[in-house]
Parts: structure tokens; C-alpha cells; sequence
């Protein structure tokens, strides 16, 4: 069963069963918004990205990004770049596997940000979503709509951060303005 | 609207903060210069390129790359630049295409910073060019407007700067070669990326990686060697084309991996050789080793960053402690300080634990890879190579040697290079810092010569009969008694080349080979090579250099390090550098191209992913043991029925 998370919402990560998660998938779906009026059939291509920080106490150490799809450690890799979107609802258009037994002990928060590289505004993003996948048996764990759809070109998406032996995730759907991940660091050091 | 630009159509710039997006093919080198209001570049410090990427108003990327984005802002240009051109190089010394003929054209974009193109430009109609001024920015009464160019330049990086007025052109190309040079000559090439259709039928050599030339017909080596191993029919300035309809079979379908058997509740899948993607059992343990050389170099990347971590975090607290009066003495401090360390020591056993449970999966890995490894893959003192027997099919790759980290030396991965190969080698018989081998070069000089003939010979045997053939130099016969395991057994093509009349001799022969092969690929006359030409891949070993070369020796050296690989001659120097040193920086290039391999155990390798020194052992042979004899005695005799064969047939027909 899907769980549609809303801002600040936090969830664990534990299955229902007791076992705990060992690979997860950060997809990121979206279309690009049609323009009204005349000609309206044409839409504009948009990129967003998607991205990962890996943070030790802190302190950021590694990040994954459309330029650099496996962090160091093998642990989190990134599908590649996708320049427009999906053209029809549903699939994820990037996505962000964590392997998350392999994550380094030291990393206790991951943080998922979506940045639109050719700087359009959410408001001209139709569907835009991200949704946590359990990556063993593709069942959806949480789903988070990039609902309101304003005047931002970035949102910090969640984050999934250590609890005791397992992970949690937690959604905090915060706009931000920026172009790559680096643009948002100072937004980001509040949700850690 | 994005304009499609043609040579020389020019287009407003409706912005001055710019993004301009290069993408190729191939990884290659991008830079700008700067000129004044004739286009004059002054001098160096005008060109931005990847060892000095940035200049006032314009950024360029370090390293070479297939896709690259510059960013570009002329409000910030001084009021005395007039003109920026941005140009792309192919970089040199590290394989690949030499010539933008033969990879796909490059597409430049110039676009908005929200991403929208303004305009774009293919460069199409490049043949033997190396470097190319790719389009130029130029200011027109106090506005900027952008002009598609186009022109290549057959000479290379050296030759556009000079011809956009720079004297010192040679001297900054070379500059900027070395700079992407050695970003990529250290790592160990990561495999090519499998094109599609690729690999249903392995036959002779196929699979050269991304280097079009050396792909050769598929015909069963067994045929007389009448024609020339290059390929047929296929234009030499794109990939192979491959003709098979992508849904017929022309061998038996695959079998189907080996798949790993349950693994009971709670304990990680018992591995299995062979557990990978390919179509055949050599690809996927090729697949498998490299896996777990990502695998191991990744992990180990994990464990050190969380060490150093909990390092740089204890040494941070121990400061705070220490930094604040109140609390740097007393009962506090102590167990502030106590605090700090335990939190160290819990970390670093967490992440050993990561570690250890990760090698063990590894090492379990290994202990069933390696005993069902193929000779090619195999280490000499595996039992597959007391069955040795001439091969029909070259493999996909040969185990140069061992290699592993520090943290765990007995978990050694076998380091698999592509056939044929795309770098010449280097036995580096050299003392550098790193080494603990013997204290007497006399005898470091030995176990190189030793190296290479057991690397010569593992190439040797894993080629069908007549299709490698083995040269050596040895000017002053000083590695008689290394090289007598290949004069003994009769695989090489001559005697080792003596005194200095030998060295040209041989270089001669080499270098009109390579040079024959070359034009009749770019003349597409592969037919009309002489028939009585050998067809088969050459391996120079030189041992001694620069013992024996005049100037001229060196020149066809560099020559045949530079053009060989791609029509099948390679190189493997068995020097000191040290030895050459009268050269100056002259030879860096040469040494640079090669793969530098030693021959004792040494830290020089890194890996393609996270760039850990690697510490390399050479593939030797277990004391007392007779297996190079017997395998290389094995392939004189195949190689003598060969020619013997061929004989006949030529007095019969």
C-alpha cells in the first residue's frame, strides 16, 4: 500500500513483516506543462535533475549527481541524466538506487534534491513527483507529490536518515531556488 | 528558435552570459583563445585550456571528455579581447581515435543559462584533422555575435595556435596534452561499453574496443592467410558496421549463465563463477573479474572514508577540548577526551566489520572464479596450463598480472586487458622510490627482461598459431639468458636484433609495415597490400633502449608507439627511463602512451572509478616449474606446421 507523505512527515523504513529495507529507489517522475493560449499545443522541454547528498554528521562527503552517478563508495547510483521529462504520467524519469546495506557507517542522512537545470519553474512542471520504491520487490513505499507548484526552480525532496540499526525517511518538501544541488546546500544544513 | 549554423554563416548573441555545449563521440579536449581586435592570441596567457581553465570572463573543463559545457560571460571580457574562439583537440598518447574522420562529428551549441539554444553547429567534413577551431565569439560595434568555423588543422593543437599567432604553439600544445594526459594515463582503461550486436559471435580479435581500425574479418583462422587482416568493405572513418540482421542467429544461442543455488535463511548467495552477463563463458567471467574489481575498489573506498572520518571528527573534538580554558584541564577534559576517542574506535570497528563482510563475499568469489578461469585469464601455476593447447579463437583478454590494496593483499584480482591491445607496455626496469625489490640494478634489469617474456609469451599463446609474431631488440645481447625460453622454442620471427645495424633493420621493417597499412585503410585498398605481407599482429619488445638508437630509431620508435596499435604493432619497452635521460622531455610522450608495468611488486595502478594506487605483480612463472617452456614449445610447433603448411601450398599452387 502507498502512503502519500505529506510536508514533514516521516516514515520508517522497517517492512511490515520486521525485515528491514536493503535497497531502495528514489524515482523522480515529471512532464512538462503545455502553455495555454495560442499554439498551445507546444510544450517546452524541461530537465530537471535529480540528486543525492550523503551526509556524515553534518558534514557532506560525497554527492550524486548527473555528473558524477556513483558515489565513491558504490553504495548510491544515480540512472543518468534525463534532459525532458517523461512524455506520459507515471514512470520515473531519474531515478537514485541506495543500496542501503552498503552505505558507508559513517553516512547517517541522505538527502534527495530535484533542481531544474534550464530554469523553469515548478509552476510550469505538470506531475511532478517523487516516490521511494522498495528496489527488491518494486512495491511503492511513499509517494510525495511536488504539489503547489510556485515560483521555485529547486525542492529538497527528503531525506532518509540512520534510526538505531534501520533507516527512516522523512519528507520535507521544501522550494528553494537553484540550479544544481550546490545551490541548495545552505537550504538543506536546517534539515539535518 | 535555435539556428542551425553552416561554415561561416554568422548569428547575433541576444545575451553575454552563455553556456556554450560541446558533445562528441570520443572524449576530447576543449579550449578557447583569446584575440584582439585582428585576432592576435599574445601569448599563453591568453588560451584558456584545461591546464589553465580559467581566464577573465570564460571557463574551460581540465580534462577530456565526450560531452563538455563551457561557461562563457563576454560582459566580463577585457575591453582589449576581440575575439574568443573555442577549439577541440583530440588528446594524445592515450588511444583512441588520432583523427576526427574517424569518430562521429562533433555538435557545438551556444545556449541561454536557462538552457535554450541559440544557436547550434555540426562539424562535419573533418577527415585527418586532430584539432579543430570550432566557432568563434567576436565583438562587432559593442555587441557580440557568434560565427560557426569549422576549420580543422591536420597538425594538430600545435598547429592552430600557431596559426592563430601564437610562436610559443608547440610548447603550450604539448603542455596541454600532458595536463590531460595525465589524468588518463594512470588509470587502468576502463572496459569499452559493449555495442549493440557486438559479441554473438567472438571469432579472431573481435571486439577491439572503441578503436575502429583493429577489428578484423571474421574469417576462421584456420583458412590460408591470404588476405589481409583489415576490414573489408568498411569505411575506415566510422566503427564496424555490422551487416547481420540484428535477429538472426549465426551461432548457437547462449547457454544460459550458472546460476547460483538458494542460499539458506540468512547467509549472503553462495557465489558462482561465471555469474554475470555475455554471451559466452569467457565474456561473462571477463564481466565477473571486472565486477569485482569495482566491487573491491568501492568498498574499499567506503571503509577509508569513514576511517578518515572518524579520524578528522575525534581530532576536531580533541581541539574543542583543548581550545577552551575551562575544560582543557580537570576530570572533564578527561573524559571529554575519552569520549572523543571511544567514538573514534566505534566507528572504525563498524566500518572494518562493512569491510571484512564484504571481503569475505569477495574472497569466497574469488575461491571460485579462479580455479575456472581460461588459461588467457589464468595465473601460471593454474592446472589449465599443463593442458595447454594452441587456441582457434583469440580471447576477449589477457591477465597481465595481479592486483590488489592494502587492506587485504591476499585477495588479489586478476588484471584483465583487451585483445588486441590498445596501449604498447613498459617493464619499467627502473629503481623508483616505491620499490622494496632488490637493491641491485643488475638484477632488477633481469627480473624486467624476465617480465616481459613471460607477458610475450602469455600473448604468444593465446593467439591462433601465425596470428602474433614476437620481435626483439636486444642491441647488446644483454638479456640473452631471459630471452632464451622464445629463441629456444622458435616463435620469434628472427633472431633478437643485435648492434645498431639490427635495431634499424628491424624498426624499418616495422614502420614501412604500419605505414603500408595505414594508407591502404585510408585509400579503402586493403586488397591491394603486397600478399606475401605477414598478417599477423606484431609485438616489439626493446630491451636495452636507448642502447643502439641514433636519433633517426628513436623517431620511428615514437612513431610506431603512436600508429601501431591501431593496425596491429605494439610496442613493449623493457627501459629505465633514467637510461634515457640525455632526451630530455622529448621522449615523455612515448613513456606517458605506455602502460607502465613493473617488475616487482609496486603501488602505480590506479582504478577507473575511485583512483586507488593498486600495487601490481607480474605474471612470473613458480620456481622450477616448466609450464613457459612447454607452452611456448607447444606454439613453435603449431607455428612451424603453419608455415610448413603454407609451403606446400605455395609450391602446389
Amino acid at each position: 500500500m502507498t502512503v502519500n507523505m505529506s510536508k514533514g512527515q516521516a516514515i520508517s523504513l522497517q517492512k511490515a513483516d520486521g525485515g528491514t529495507l536493503t535497497a531502495v529507489r528514489m524515482g523522480l517522475g515529471w512532464q512538462a506543462a503545455p502553455r495555454r493560449g495560442l499554439f498551445g499545443s507546444r510544450t517546452r522541454e524541461i530537465d530537471l535533475d535529480a540528486s543525492a547528498v550523503l551526509f556524515a554528521d553534518k558534514q557532506p562527503t560525497d554527492v550524486v549527481f548527473f555528473r558524477h552517478l556513483v558515489s565513491d563508495d558504490g553504495s548510491v547510483r544515480h540512472t543518468g541524466d534525463n534532459l525532458v521529462g517523461g512524455a506520459g504520467q507515471g514512470g520515473d524519469d531519474e531515478a537514485i538506487l541506495v543500496d542501503l546495506q552498503r552505505v558507508p557507517v559513517h553516512i547517517d542522512q541522505i538527502v534527495f534534491t530535484v533542481n531544474s537545470f534550464t530554469g523553469q519553474t515548478f509552476a510550469e512542471v505538470q506531475n511532478a513527483f517523487c516516490r521511494l520504491v522498495d528496489e527488491t520487490n518494486g512495491q511503492e513505499l511513499a509517494r510525495y507529490t511536488l504539489t503547489g507548484g510556485g515560483q521555485y526552480t529547486a525542492q529538497i525532496m527528503a531525506t532518509v536518515q540512520r534510526a538505531g540499526s534501520s533507516w527512516q525517511m522523512k519528507a520535507v518538501g521544501e522550494p528553494a531556488n537553484g540550479r544544481t544541488f550546490q545551490d541548495l546546500m545552505p537550504h538543506i544544513l536546517p534539515h539535518l | 528558435m535555435t539556428a542551425e549554423l553552416v561554415r561561416g554563416q554568422n548569428h547575433p548573441l541576444p545575451q553575454t552570459r552563455l553556456e556554450i555545449r560541446i558533445s562528441a563521440g570520443n572524449p576530447i579536449v576543449a579550449g578557447a583563445t583569446l584575440g584582439d581586435e585582428r585576432g592576435t592570441v599574445h601569448g599563453a596567457e591568453w588560451v584558456a585550456h584545461p591546464a589553465s581553465p580559467q581566464l577573465a570572463g570564460i571557463e574551460v573543463p581540465k580534462q577530456a571528455a565526450a560531452a563538455h559545457r563551457l561557461a562563457v560571460d563576454l560582459g566580463a571580457m577585457p575591453g582589449h579581447i576581440h575575439r574568443v574562439t573555442v577549439l577541440l583537440a583530440l588528446p594524445t598518447g592515450v588511444g583512441g581515435p588520432a583523427r576526427f574522420g574517424a569518430m562521429a562529428a562533433p555538435f557545438v551549441a551556444v545556449t541561454g543559462l536557462d538552457g535554450t539554444e541559440i544557436v547550434s553547429y555540426t562539424i562535419t567534413d573533418l577527415d585527418s584533422e586532430s584539432a579543430v577551431a570550432a566557432l568563434e565569439l567576436y565583438r562587432r560595434q559593442d555587441a557580440w555575435k557568434v560565427r560557426a568555423i569549422g576549420q580543422g588543422y591536420a597538425g594538430g593543437l600545435a598547429a592552430m595556435l600557431h596559426d592563430q599567432g601564437l610562436e610559443q604553439g608547440t610548447d603550450l600544445a604539448a603542455r596541454i596534452n600532458e595536463a590531460v594526459a595525465r589524468g588518463m594515463a594512470r588509470s587502468v582503461a576502463q572496459p569499452p561499453p559493449r555495442p549493440e550486436g557486438d559479441g554473438r559471435v567472438r571469432t579472431a580479435a573481435a571486439g577491439g574496443g572503441t578503436d575502429p581500425a583493429p577489428a578484423q574479418p571474421q574469417t576462421p583462422p584456420q583458412q590460408p592467410q591470404g588476405t589481409p587482416q583489415q576490414p573489408q568493405g568498411t569505411p575506415a572513418a566510422g566503427g564496424p558496421i555490422d551487416y547481420q540482421h540484428p535477429s538472426r542467429r549465426t551461432a548457437a544461442p547462449p547457454t544460459p549463465p550458472p546460476t547460483a543455488p538458494p542460499a539458506a535463511p540468512g547467509q549472503p548467495t553462495r557465489p558462482v563463477a561465471g555469474d554475470a552477463s555475455g554471451w559466452s563463458m569467457d565474456e561473462r567471467l571477463y564481466n565477473q573479474v571486472w565486477g569485482m574489481f569495482e566491487d573491491l575498489a568501492r568498498t574499499t573506498a567506503a571503509y577509508r572514508s569513514a576511517v578518515d572520518f572518524a579520524e578528522s571528527r575525534m581530532e576536531q573534538e580533541l581541539d574543542r577540548v583543548l581550545s577552551d580554558p575551562c575544560t582543557r584541564v580537570g576530570p572533564a577534559a578527561d573524559s571529554a577526551r575519552a569520549e572523543a576517542r571511544a567514538k573514534q574506535t566505534d566507528l572504525v570497528e563498524q566500518a572494518r566489520i562493512a569491510l571484512d563482510r564484504d571481503l569475505a563475499q569477495l574472497i569466497s568469489e574469488a575461491e571460485v572464479v579462479e580455479p575456472a578461469l581460461p588459461y588467457a585469464y589464468a595465473r601460471w601455476d593454474s592446472p589449465v596450463w599443463q593442458a595447454y593447447e594452441v587456441p582457434m579463437e583469440v580471447p576477449m583478454a589477457l591477465r597481465l598480472g595481479d592486483l590488489h590494496l592494502p587492506e587485504r593483499a591476499d585477495l588479489r584480482i586478476p588484471m584483465l586487458v583487451r585483445l588486441p591491445l590498445e596501449r604498447g607496455l613498459w617493464i619499467d626496469a627502473g629503481r623508483s622510490s616505491s620499490f622494496d625489490g632488490p637493491a641491485d640494478s643488475g638484477e632488477l634489469r633481469r627480473l624486467a627482461a624476465d617480465a616481459a617474456v613471460a607477458i610475450a609469451a602469455r600473448m604468444l599463446a593465446v593467439y591462433p598459431a601465425g596470428e602474433f609474431a614476437v620481435h626483439v631488440i636486444d642491441p647488446a645481447g644483454s638479456a640473452a639468458g631471459s630471452f632464451a625460453p622464445l629463441v629456444g622454442s622458435g616463435v620469434l620471427a628472427e633472431p633478437p636484433a643485435a648492434g645498431a645495424q639490427g635495431v634499424s633493420a628491424v624498426l624499418a621493417a616495422l614502420t614501412q609495415r604500419v605505414d603500408l597499412v595505414q594508407m591502404a585503410i585510408r585509400s579503402r585498398a586493403t586488397d591491394a597490400l603486397p600478399p606475401d605481407m605477414d598478417t599477423a599482429e606484431q609485438l616489439l619488445i626493446v630491451h636495452d633502449f636507448p642502447h643502439g638508437f641514433d636519433d633517426r630509431a628513436v623517431t620511428q620508435l615514437r612513431y610506431l608507439a603512436d600508429e601501431g596499435p591501431s593496425v596491429g604493432v605494439h610496442l613493449m619497452m623493457v627501459a629505465d627511463r633514467e637510461d634515457a635521460r640525455a632526451y630530455g622531455p622529448v621522449l615523455d610522450p612515448l613513456w606517458r602512451s605506455l602502460l607502465r608495468l613493473t617488475p616487482v611488486a609496486d603501488d602505480h595502478l590506479a582504478d577507473p572509478w575511485v583512483g586507488h594506487a593498486w600495487t601490481y605483480e607480474p605474471p612470473t612463472v613458480p620456481p622450477g616449474s616448466r609450464v613457459l617452456d612447454q607452452v611456448l614449445g607447444e606454439v613453435g610447433r603449431a607455428a612451424q606446421a603453419l608455415r610448413a603448411a603454407r609451403a606446400r601450398q605455395s609450391y602446389g599452387g
